[in-house]
């Protein structure tokens, strides 16, 4: 076993150094070869390592590698441990990497750095199994910032955008900005505990649950302290609110990426830290309410922004953010269960629509606004069907478990259902539960909107596209402001376009070969069953035996034991579903053209919907300008007025004068000052030497 | 292997007789004795990095007891000490790791005065390896001070428009550092009765007499490393000097005041250094937090990497007064893996600055169309200055952070605030650099990297990326010194 784990994160790796190094030399298509052919062995193995962890009885192990960093009692290693949690994070991180690697065959056929890109994906392949294998805060901050420089590198894929590299930048930095808070934690927990290691904390925190810490000049309760800094991290990577404008923007990478990276993988590695952390979290009441109030908020914004935005990726953008919400909030209620539940089930379906939008991307000729959409069922019949798939999956349809029936539905509803109920249970005593329960089901309402609203905008109602494709007509022109600029940037280029569907020639819409397919029908299997076939074992009656210890309930937290809820509790969010669903249909179905009409008024409330609540105006008018201004100011003021000018300038000045007046100034006399300066050095030493006597 | 210290120290003087016997005996100028000035200097170099290799290799990580040492008597009552220990023998070795790259780097860029540019870095190079083995502290003055004497010559002679100004800069500071020092030297000897280091570690200074001893050997180090606001002789004589200076200047002189810190301040004034840590902690994080975001808004792609220089020193600063293990080792580990890093983007620069003689940031952009393979070395490096995981960049930066942590949590939180800055700084410049259209005409015949310039950073990666992931081959020679140091900084605080 422990040589299958090391082969199984190692591989992609291999892949990614081959296809790196040697991929000019060897081709593309040997490059995609043996990505992907590693990636499928590392996925294989990742699902013996589940089934054995599921059925086989495996028990838990970590095996250690090598030594990292040790300096004292900060004892860093290598290793890779295999627990309930990890065992759910290899399936879910190699299944996608896989298919997308598969999916990218088709995608990316006329894309000129092939072997560029598929190193890039098992690179961040290898990032994402360091990460969750990981024994101690250092090998997960490794994992942690290696798939952050991975995103880096597939956001600003091409290099030639400049939007695409302002994207890469925006996420690395703002990542950053999380990762501020992740050191400081991990600092805090290491002089409290005097260990990094996981293993090590764990059975410590309960005796410390009390405890106090000094930090920044106040006394705080250092579990709290501890872990509300270290979900500074997680909300970072996981675009939570305040340090989520990246991940919109990140939507400038190549279309895989954004299916792999930031909807299914990457981005969720905040709530794994956080679930990974629950000994920890437990003991801290005041920053789990901290994640579930964030989680909440990000929850109703990502939606409503989501509401009005055009461009397909965007919309499933904004839509993976709100989702991490709920996952957040769940955890922060304590039902970290179900927020790993939803992680789970949402990887298939996200991942699905991510590659099903991208099959239509590709079908469309690298056209992205869904207003030049319409009416695509029957050019892509495939593409449709599964995208029904992963919007029932996400929206939550289902039949609850009201009036003796038995639940039953697609992925998305076991799961969603599991966190707003643990959300209702922990609101009877936790006001701030009760909150994220009520913005749970409104924003389960919104989600159905905005999945529906995508759904018939691109494939129901009249074709908007094949007529006049360069002039940016009628058809949206009854929106917006600032969009025909951000229409052209939004477009994914692709080498020689024009050879590749020349102008004019053959721009129909085609259905996307069958390499592309064959994942989405994969995916389309899990978001369908995932839900109720793992149920039982992630949050339901085998829920003790399937985590074996990975996850923790504090004593107090009863979140996932059974509760019976009242009915309407249980049927609100299928209720606001289905509401979603209704306006959608009215909205884009049955009076096709409302939405646009609507959104050419513009009222205040869309427009601040639509430009996303200001974030981006409000943080370049505040820290970006404010970091140049000092920059300038320390620079021009600081270095060169004052410090330069009051002394070597203003010495300088003074010997200039004296040396101009001796006409000595000149460059071959540097030879003179240092000789001068050897000879001053030597009389000094001798004298002193002289006159101290010995 | 008796004497090896000194067989190192001296063995670029051996190419420096070979040079100047050339200067002497052919024509200068004659293309033929240039390129055998060239081959001398380059294997002169290797020799010394392969006896240094020799010394690590036969370095004794278990004790913290100097090695190698030697002593005899020299004049006016000095004595000749040498020695190493897990403080010093790193430095040795990246100095002459550094050298051979700086003579390849130099192959074709200097064209005027060529044998006495070599001559000149031979020279440093046993004057700076005499900085690090020196056991006595007027020879170790000595070796500190002529050393200013090549580096500003090499600023002077074979640098840019303003190097007169630059050279003045960097000679003004640092002189004014040592003459400081130098009284505070003799002071002690007249105290002690000893100039030998170990002796002099062992004596005990009274606390009032180490508040005086502190400030001199500060002001000297403070300018070497150069901490704020004492830094701004760096960005000059970096832009000034050529490719090959900057990669010394950076990569070594700058950790001469780091391994200063190390080596006299706080063992032999640990009451004052424990004093001073408040004042030493402030300017480090300024540092760090200052010139960082001056470094966003340079022009000038060497400017700027000047001023990163500084806020990194900011962390080795910041850990070395931490007074812990894990504050020391980063120190430590940070000072080394910015002489490879820092060299590294020097030598960056220095490859596009050899083909387009500018080093404006808006004259390039879209170089990674003609330029793949240099695009991602000089990806390595920027990772790596930002402080990457997986890049040696990072192992110095969490750890001193960490260990000002336990002194003073507001410093690491400043200083913490350092690892957006450099992300913001780095990746702006990469991206304005590398990335994007290719819109200047004249940048449409550049060529990738030759063969000579992959040979040259081939090394650097490796190193940036072993060290990066196994960053226990440092720990694990510094280790026991670093412990000792700390144990008797402890004692003698009381911490």
């Amino acid at each position: 076993m422990e040589t299958l784990v090391t082969v199984l994160v190692f591989a992609p790796i291999v892949g990614a150094a081959i296809a790196g190094l040697f991929g000019r030399r060897i081709g593309d298509v040997p490059s995609m070869a043996v990505t992907t052919g590693l990636l499928l062995l590392s996925c294989a193995l990742s699902w013996t390592v589940f089934v054995q962890w599921t059925w086989g009885g495996l028990e838990p192990f970590t095996h250690t590698l090598m030594r990292f960093i040790h300096v004292g009692d900060f004892q860093s290693n290598w290793a890779i441990r295999i627990d309930g949690l990890s065992a759910v994070m290899l399936i879910v991180v190699t299944t996608v990497s896989a298919l997308v690697h598969l999916y990218s065959w088709g995608y990316m056929t006329d894309d000129p750095s092939k072997p560029r890109f598929f190193a890039y994906l098992s690179l961040f392949t290898f990032a994402m199994l360091a990460l969750v294998t990981a024994a101690d805060f250092m090998q997960l901050f490794l994992g942690w910032e290696g798939v952050g420089l991975a995103s880096y590198l597939l956001i600003g894929f091409w290099f030639h955008k400049d939007t695409a590299n302002a994207a890469a930048i925006k996420a690395f930095v703002v990542n950053r900005v999380g990762d501020f808070g992740f050191v400081l934690g991990v600092m805090t927990v290491f002089w409290a505990f005097g260990t990094i290691q996981f293993a090590e904390i764990f059975p410590l925190v309960a005796a410390n649950a009390d405890r106090t810490w000094e930090f920044a000049g106040q006394n705080w309760r250092l579990m709290d302290l501890a872990c509300a800094l270290l979900f500074v991290g997680a909300m970072g990577k996981s675009a939570q609110f305040f340090l989520h404008t990246w991940l919109p923007d990140a939507m400038e990478g190549p279309t895989p990426v954004s299916a792999l990276i930031h909807a299914a993988t990457m981005v969720t590695a905040g709530v794994y830290m956080v679930c990974l952390l629950s000994p920890m979290f437990e003991y801290a009441p005041v920053a789990k309410n901290i994640v579930t109030l964030i989680g909440a908020v990000t929850a109703l914004f990502a939606a409503t922004v989501g509401l009005t935005q055009n461009d397909i990726k965007r919309v499933i953008a904004y839509s993976t953010c709100s989702q991490l919400g709920y996952m957040f909030f769940a955890a922060g209620v304590g039902a970290y269960q179900a927020a790993m539940f939803h992680l789970f089930t949402h990887a298939f379906f996200k991942a699905l629509l991510f590659l099903g939008a991208g099959s239509v991307i590709h079908g469309m000729h690298h056209e992205q606004d869904m207003r030049r959409y319409g009416a695509l069922a029957k050019a892509l019949p495939v593409t449709y069907a599964v995208m029904m798939i992963g919007t029932i999956a996400i929206t939550g349809l289902g039949v609850p478990p009201v009036f003796g029936l038995e639940p039953l539905g697609f992925a998305g509803f076991y799961s969603k259902e599991s966190i707003i109920h643990a959300a209702f249970s922990a609101g009877a005593e936790n006001g701030i539960a009760y909150f994220a329960f009520v913005i749970g089901v409104l924003v389960a309402g919104l989600t159905s909107f905005y999945s529906w609203r995508l759904a018939f905008f691109t494939f129901n109602g009249h074709a908007r596209w094949g007529h006049d494709d360069h002039a940016h007509g009628e058809a949206h022109n009854a929106n917006d402001h600032a969009s025909a600029a951000q229409l052209e940037t939004h477009d994914e280029p692709v080498a020689h376009a024009d050879d590749a569907h020349g102008h004019g020639q053959d721009h129909k819409p085609h259905e996307s070969p069958w390499i592309m397919l064959v994942p989405l029908l994969v995916l389309s299997v899990g978001a369908i069953f995932a839900g109720g076939f793992f149920e039982g074992s992630f949050i339901g009656h085998h829920q003790e035996e399937f985590w074996r210890g990975a996850i923790f309930n504090g004593p107090d937290n009863h979140v996932m034991e059974h509760h019976e809820a009242p009915v309407w509790a249980v049927l609100a969010p299928l209720v606001a579903a289905i509401i979603g669903l209704g306006v959608a249909a009215y909205m884009y179905l049955w009076k096709e053209g409302l939405g646009a009409r609507l959104a050419a008024r513009g009222g205040p409330l869309y427009t601040f919907f639509y430009n996303k609540w200001f974030f981006d105006e409000l943080y370049q008018a505040t820290f970006v300008r404010l970091a140049k201004l000092l920059g300038d100011l320390f620079w021009k003021g600081g270095d060169q007025k004052i410090i330069d000018g009051l002394g070597p300038d203003g010495v300088s000045a003074v010997s200039y004068e004296v040396g101009r007046r001796a006409g000595k100034l000149q460059s071959g006399y540097v030879y003179h000052y240092a000789f001068v300066m050897l000879l001053g050095v030597a009389g000094i030493l001798s004298y002193a030497l002289w006159a101290w006597g010995r | 292997m008796p004497g090896i210290l000194s067989l190192i120290t001296f063995s670029p003087l051996i190419g420096v007789a070979g040079i100047l016997a050339l200067l002497l005996l052919g024509q200068p100028e004659d293309a033929r004795t240039v390129n055998r000035a060239k081959w001398i200097a380059l294997l002169t170099t290797l020799a010394t990095l392969a006896l240094s290799v020799l010394l690590v290799v036969q370095f004794d990580p278990t004790t913290a007891d100097f090695q190698f040492v030697e002593e005899r008597p020299w004049f006016a009552g000095l004595h000749y000490r040498m020695g190493v220990d897990g403080i010093s023998v790193l430095f040795v070795l990246l100095t002459a790791f550094l050298m051979p790259l700086c003579i390849a780097a130099s192959w074709n860029s200097i064209q005027t005065r060529v044998l006495e540019y070599l001559a000149a870095f031979l020279m440093l190079e046993t004057l700076v390896i005499g900085v690090f083995c020196a056991l006595d502290i007027v020879l170790f003055y000595l070796f500190f001070e002529f050393g200013l004497a090549p580096m500003f010559l090499i600023i002077g002679v074979w640098g840019g428009q303003r190097r007169v100004y630059a050279a003045f800069k960097f000679f003004l500071y640092t002189l004014l550092g040592s003459v400081l020092m130098l009284a505070a030297i003799l002071a002690m000897i007249n105290i002690s009765g000893t100039a030998s280091v170990p002796e002099l570690m062992a004596y005990g200074f009274a606390p009032e007499i180490q508040t005086w001893l502190w400030l001199a050997f500060f002001a000297s180090f403070a300018v070497k490393m150069p901490m704020w606001p004492v830094h701004t002789w760096l960005p000059d004589a970096h832009v000034e000097a050529p490719t090959a200076g900057s990669v010394i200047l950076a990569g070594i002189l700058l950790k001469m005041g780091g391994y200063g810190f190390m080596r006299f301040s706080l063992p032999m004034f640990p009451n004052a250094s424990e004093m001073f840590t408040p004042l030493v902690f402030a300017l480090s994080v300024i540092a760090v937090v200052y010139t960082s975001l001056v470094a966003f808004r340079q022009l000038d792609i060497k400017k700027l990497i000047a001023y990163s220089s500084v806020a990194h020193m900011g962390f080795v600063t910041m850990g070395i007064f931490s007074g812990n293990a894990q504050g020391e080792q980063g120190a430590l580990y940070q000072m080394i893996s910015h002489g490879v890093i820092a060299g590294a983007l020097f030598l960056c620069v220095g490859v596009i600055y050899d083909r387009m003689h500018t080093r404006e940031i808006a004259f390039y952009g879209g170089l990674v169309n003609r330029m793949p393979w240099y695009a991602a070395v000089f990806l390595v490096f920027t990772m790596g200055n930002v402080g990457l995981p997986g890049t040696s960049g990072f192992p110095g930066e969490v750890l001193t952070m960490t260990g000002a942590y336990q002194v003073s949590t507001w410093t690491a939180i400043v200083a913490a605030s350092g690892v957006i800055l450099s992300a913001v700084y780095m990746l702006t410049m990469y991206r304005n650099v590398v990335f994007g259209e290719m819109t200047n005409p004249k940048l449409m015949t550049i060529n990738d990297l030759e063969f000579r310039e992959v040979m040259i950073f081939a090394p650097l990666i490796v190193s940036t990326l072993v060290l990066g992931f196994y960053p226990a081959a440092i720990f694990d020679i510094t280790q026991t010194s670093v412990d000792h140091l700390v144990a008797t900084y402890r004692a003698a605080t009381g911490g």
